[in-house]
């Protein structure tokens, strides 16, 4: 994006917030929930792009830190626990998870980690479902409450939404500090090349660790916020195929780009909503959408912006090499 | 004892069907570096396809036929061309997801023009039991293993007797030497990716009558062959059936002997074992590693 002039993206950036803001308050119920559906799908894949975007480590897990933030924020807040306390409990526990299932990462790369971490979600979806001492099981966990912030209550779609957009804006911020400090650099590091980074002095297993336990963290936040927003929860929506639908956001919208999960969440939250009135086919439009995106850029959408900002780049550069030449020969 | 028996034949069968399906999987990773998450549903569709012609008007016989030609040309021939050609010197992971894609592409095109409901599919093998050394077996798995094992010797036999099989593993192995000194490589790749539509139409064919066809049936399907794949050994045939087999037994003595709600977990904390202390697979090779 580096192709704007700085003033330009600032008021952009600006203009997309104050209509994120302001367009919604007149959206009915539904479309507030979609909303929010996308502003919580972007929490959790913005964890699974610095997994995989900046450090390199493929995860299908995703979706089973969103299902253990969800069962926490879920389980604390009927038990009349404010859900701030649920969310830092979330954070707390997808973390520790998160940092045990980087161990594999250590020892394994590529496929096979992505194999470890499938089997990993499938587990979890299995002690959701079976452990219905804590979790409900297969009935799950109803009347989740949304909780009062400053003695505001947030039960009407509206005030949860700006609850769900305000704590994207808070996590966006968290992220974009991370990967502009030495840690997001370590993580890159990592994904260019481990072993010329270990030889740089980075302790890549450490960071390698960090870099799973803080992804799935804010796959934890994401799930803590989902919780209330649907107000119940059941195993179904945390099987492997969320974590599947969250990769797949990561690579649509861009691995690697800190706006590609906005991107990715918008396709895979609203685009089905827009197919809608192709009542029984929306699904498979999508399908057929994202395939023949990633065939035409496998870099996702944030690729083909990137490729065309160089070539334009390119093009100026060549522009004025022509013409300092031009003015050798003159001088000549 | 004799439930023991049971379960182990029983498991086996059902071991038979997954290492079909994983020998297509490692297959197409072997010749294209395709990790197919499409795969359970490429065991899915071939059953409809067969349905869909009987529904038709033409006699199981026939349907079958049609069902695995039509698999070769969608799975086999239309699935590299459309999507794995364009996609494949992107590496490995946009393709993979791509194929996730397709995975949810095809169930919801079953679900549309197909049901939603699960259809009855008649069964090749006559039902029935038989009694083999005094205990009673259903003759269904006897056939379904038979048909299997069947199978798979066929195509072993096809990659390491002939010189077509030499010529697939060449291409397989090092696509560079084997172009050198001859061998037509983009048309082994392409035999590749028929004969695992050719295996999955089969499988399809063996297990949709004991699991009735669904459009999310490959869903369960597809990780058991991942699985099996995986531990048998990810750059092996054999260590595909070796794992199959396993994977199938396993999954049937969990069943019986540990909990039924979890003994989907067995075969799961088997894999992450298998790939932490013996990452190549337990009869696979391990693969060089650049830098």
């Amino acid at each position: 994006m580096s192709g704007f002039a700085k003033p330009l993206k600032i008021a952009l950036g600006l203009a997309v917030i104050a209509g994120l803001i302001v367009i919604p308050m007149n959206f009915n119920r539904y479309g507030l929930f979609i909303l929010s559906q996308w502003a919580v799908m972007t929490i959790a894949a913005m964890g699974l792009n610095l997994t995989l975007g900046y450090a390199g480590q493929v995860s299908l897990a995703q979706g089973a830190f969103v299902g253990i933030g969800a069962y926490a924020a879920a389980i604390m807040t009927t038990h009349g626990w404010p859900l701030p306390a649920a969310i830092v409990v979330a954070i707390i526990l997808s973390f520790a998870v998160g940092w045990v299932l980087g161990y594999p990462a250590l020892r394994v790369q590529h496929h096979y980690l992505a194999f470890v971490t499938l089997a990993f979600s499938t587990l979890a979806f299995l002690v959701f479902r079976n452990e219905s001492w804590l979790t409900g099981g297969i009935y799950g966990i109803s009347n989740i409450p949304r909780p009062h912030f400053f003695g505001i209550a947030t039960n009407k779609p509206l005030p949860f939404y700006y609850v769900c957009l305000g704590s994207l804006a808070i996590v966006s911020l968290a992220v974009w500090w991370l990967i502009r400090s030495p840690w997001g650099r370590a993580f890159m590091a990592l994904r260019e090349n481990p072993l010329r980074a270990q030889s740089l002095g980075i302790d890549t297993r450490r960071y390698t660790l960090m870099a799973f336990a803080i992804g799935s963290a804010l796959g934890g936040i994401a799930g803590a916020l989902y919780a209330p927003l649907t107000q119940y929860i059941d195993p179904v929506p945390f099987n492997l195929s969320l974590s599947l639908d969250l990769l797949m956001m990561v690579i649509v919208g861009g691995a690697g780009f800190f706006l590609g999960p906005f991107l990715g969440a918008m396709i895979a939250v609203l685009l089905p909503e827009w197919l809608r009135f192709t009542e029984g086919y929306y699904l498979m439009l999508y399908a057929v959408a994202v395939i023949l995106l990633l065939i035409w850029s496998p870099t996702g959408i944030l690729g083909i912006l990137d490729r065309a900002m160089a070539a334009r780049r390119t093009k100026a550069a060549s522009a004025l090499r022509a013409v300092a030449k031009s003015r050798l020969e003159t001088v000549q | 004892m004799s439930n023991l028996f049971d379960l182990l034949v029983a498991g086996l069968a059902t071991g038979a069907i997954y290492a079909l399906v994983a020998v297509g999987f490692t297959l197409l990773w072997q010749t294209s570096q395709t990790i197919n998450f499409a795969q359970g549903e490429f065991v899915m569709l071939p059953a409809f396809l067969m349905l869909a012609a009987m529904h038709a008007g033409a006699p199981f016989w026939l349907a079958i036929i049609l069902g695995i030609l039509l698999s070769m040309i969608l799975l086999g021939l239309a699935f590299k061309m459309l999507l794995v050609d364009p996609m494949m010197r992107h590496g490995v992971l946009p393709l993979a997801i791509a194929t996730m894609a397709l995975a949810i592409g095809i169930k919801e095109a079953v679900k549309q023009f197909f049901s939603a409901e699960a259809s009855p599919f008649p069964s090749i093998v006559p039902t029935g039991d038989i009694s083999i050394l005094g205990h009673i077996v259903s003759l269904q798995s006897i056939g379904v293993l038979a048909l299997a094992i069947l199978a798979v010797f066929g195509l072993t036999a096809l990659l390491s007797r002939t010189s077509l099989g030499h010529q697939m593993q060449a291409a397989a192995q090092n696509p560079t030497v084997a172009r050198i000194i001859g061998v037509p490589v983009e048309r082994m790749i392409l035999l590749t990716f028929l004969i695992n539509a050719f295996l999955v139409a089969l499988a399809s064919l063996l297990i949709t009558p004991i699991y009735l066809a669904k459009f999310s049936s490959g869903e369960v399907l597809g990780q058991a062959a991942f699985i099996a794949a995986i531990v048998g050994g990810f750059n092996q045939v054999r260590g595909a059936i070796a794992g199959g087999l396993l994977i199938g037994v396993l999954d049937n003595l969990a069943a019986s002997y540990v909990s039924t709600q979890y003994r989907a977990a067995v075969p799961l904390i088997f894999l992450i074992l298998v790939i932490l202390f013996r990452p190549q697979g337990l009869l696979g090779r391990a693969e060089e590693r650049t830098v």
